[in-house]
């Protein structure tokens, strides 16, 4: 305790703490593999139905063609989805809060397609835009529409009133009051929104290679699973862990560097 | 960050038209704030609104400024015959500057409104008026509580309307920096007609022609004061404490009759 009260070792703690962010990610994904061979060892599961991190490393490594070749696919799905439906969401969100009636209208519309179970959708998706990437682009953009839509139209709806104020009296346009006040005010809800969609939009690709497909790391794994390769299942799992939080993380920094202004109270995780 | 600079172009365009108001009544959910509200604001000079809080002093000013919409009623004329609507700056209590933009961008915020090209010779001239030459390019975030507010003069400065409405515009300030500012405020605004709202005595008669008190449910208006001698008053000086001491004693009764 008294060390850290010690102003004369603030030069040695912050050292260690920027060793520990380095060390961070390593730690956990350590924790996390400890674990998982942890409960390998405890329960004995057969290698069919838990396989041991070691062999899931040497399918990775093996295999490694043919799961890159998959990942490819379901990536473009991912960050193609991730902009289609964050442009979509965009298109929804101005003019409902720029015209009452529209958010009158629209607003049922959205509740509406979000009760609708994405998972039953995805069949329809198959059959009425075929086999390729195009249903599973519209499956991870439909998921992502909703976040981005919601958020956006709150943050355009929660201008500061002051603002508005203010330009009334200067003699703003309608055009101008958004593009310079009501759009940029809104960013940041609009960055909360699509960091939630960026998280959400794998799961959409895969579910959409699930139901029908010929590439993609959700087909490899039906595969896999059906011929009982587990070690595959999770080599593919394991891929689309590393891509959605890299994507993540690439999205984070560029929201946050498009924002510096932004009042952040946290420190970002890194 | 006191400025030696005389700024010169308000004092040498002085706003020529007095504003009448007759008739005023804003209400809110069926409830008169005020009616039958009669206020001259004489051209170029400086009036104080003073009042308890709640009764109704920046609805008086919104109402001017063509913000209050809704159950809303009177006129206002202007001597020269033009419509008002227009010729109004407004400055609030908050800076209301947009984080995402510096300081010179802030302060063209409404040649850029109203798709203007901004006069940037004259926006550096108001920021050099109100002290902030070295902070021009720093974003609000970067400004203590007193360089916002002087931005956001500078920027009410900008409009250069003949009128200029304020809303307690310095009392979220400390004591030092909100005298600096009233000092800052009589200087550049001379010449034009201004409004002044503010709970604040010393304030109103550090720069008012006229000082108003607004009081009452519905809320009606008496002259109270009328303060000699040029602006910014010397805040020691006896005659103003003595006024002080008068407005203090006022306020203190209508709240007392609120009360009641």
């Amino acid at each position: 305790m008294s060390r850290l009260l010690n102003p004369h070792t603030k030069q040695k703690t912050l050292f260690e703490r920027r060793w520990l962010k380095l060390a961070r990610p390593f730690i956990i994904i350590f924790a996390l593999i400890a674990t998982w061979q942890l409960i390998v060892t405890l329960t004995g599961a057969p290698k069919y139905m838990l396989p041991p991190p070691a062999d899931v490393w040497t399918t990775l490594i093996k295999r490694h063609a043919v799961l890159f070749d998959h990942a490819q696919y379901t990536i473009a799905e991912t960050v193609i989805g991730l902009f289609a439906g964050a442009a979509l969401g965009t298109l929804a969100a101005i003019p409902m809060a720029l015209f009452t009636p529209v958010r009158f209208w629209l607003m049922p519309i959205l509740l509406v397609s979000q009760a609708i179970p994405f998972f039953a959708l995805a069949p329809l998706l198959v059959l009425w835009l075929g086999f390729g990437l195009a249903s599973k682009i519209a499956m991870a953009a439909l998921i992502i529409f909703f976040p981005v839509t919601v958020a956006f139209f709150d943050g355009l709806a929660r201008t500061e009133p002051g603002w508005l104020d203010l330009a009334r009296t200067m003699g703003a346009s309608r055009w101008r009051l958004l593009t310079h006040i009501r759009l940029p005010a809104a960013l940041p809800a609009f960055a909360s929104g699509f960091r939630v969609a960026t998280a959400v939009a794998p799961i959409g690709a895969v579910i959409g290679e699930w139901v029908g497909s010929s590439h993609g790391l959700g087909y490899l794994m039906l595969h896999a699973n059906a011929r009982v390769q587990i070690d595959m299942v999770f080599a593919c799992l394991l891929i689309l862990c590393a891509f959605s939080i890299t994507q993540y993380f690439i999205v984070d920094r560029v929201l946050r560097a498009a924002l510096p202004w932004q009042p952040d109270s946290l420190k970002p995780v890194r | 960050m006191t400025d030696t600079k005389q700024p010169t172009r308000s004092a040498s365009n002085p706003t020529q038209f007095d504003i009448h108001l007759r008739g005023a009544r804003v209400a809110f959910g069926g409830a008169d704030i005020f009616h039958d509200l009669d206020l001259t604001l004489q051209a170029g000079s400086f009036t104080c609104l003073l009042g308890p809080s709640g009764v109704g002093k920046s609805t008086l000013l919104r109402y001017l400024a063509g913000l209050e919409q809704g159950d809303v009623s009177g006129n206002i004329t202007c001597s020269d015959g033009f419509p008002l609507t227009g010729r109004v700056a407004y400055m609030a209590q908050q800076d209301l500057l947009l984080p995402w933009r510096n300081v010179r961008e802030n302060v063209e915020l409404g040649a850029i409104l109203r798709g203007e090209r901004p006069d940037h010779d004259q926006s550096e001239r108001l920021i050099a008026d109100v002290g902030l030459t070295d902070a021009a390019y720093l974003r609000p975030a970067k400004l203590s509580g007193g360089m916002k507010q002087r931005a956001a003069l500078a920027r009410t400065l900008m409009e250069d309307r003949p009128v200029v409405l304020m809303d307690e515009p310095f009392s979220a300030l400390d004591p030092v920096n909100r005298l600096r500012l009233q000092e800052l405020a009589a200087k550049v605004l001379r010449g034009k007609t201004v409004l002044l709202v503010t709970h604040d005595p010393l304030e109103a008669l550090r720069l008012g022609d006229h000082v108003h008190v607004l009081s009452g449910t519905p809320a009606s208006l008496r002259n109270a004061v009328t303060p000699t001698g040029q602006s910014p008053r010397n805040i020691s000086d006896p005659a103003i404490l003595a006024q002080q001491a008068e407005l203090l004693r006022q306020l203190g009764a209508d709240m007392a009759e609120a009360a009641i």
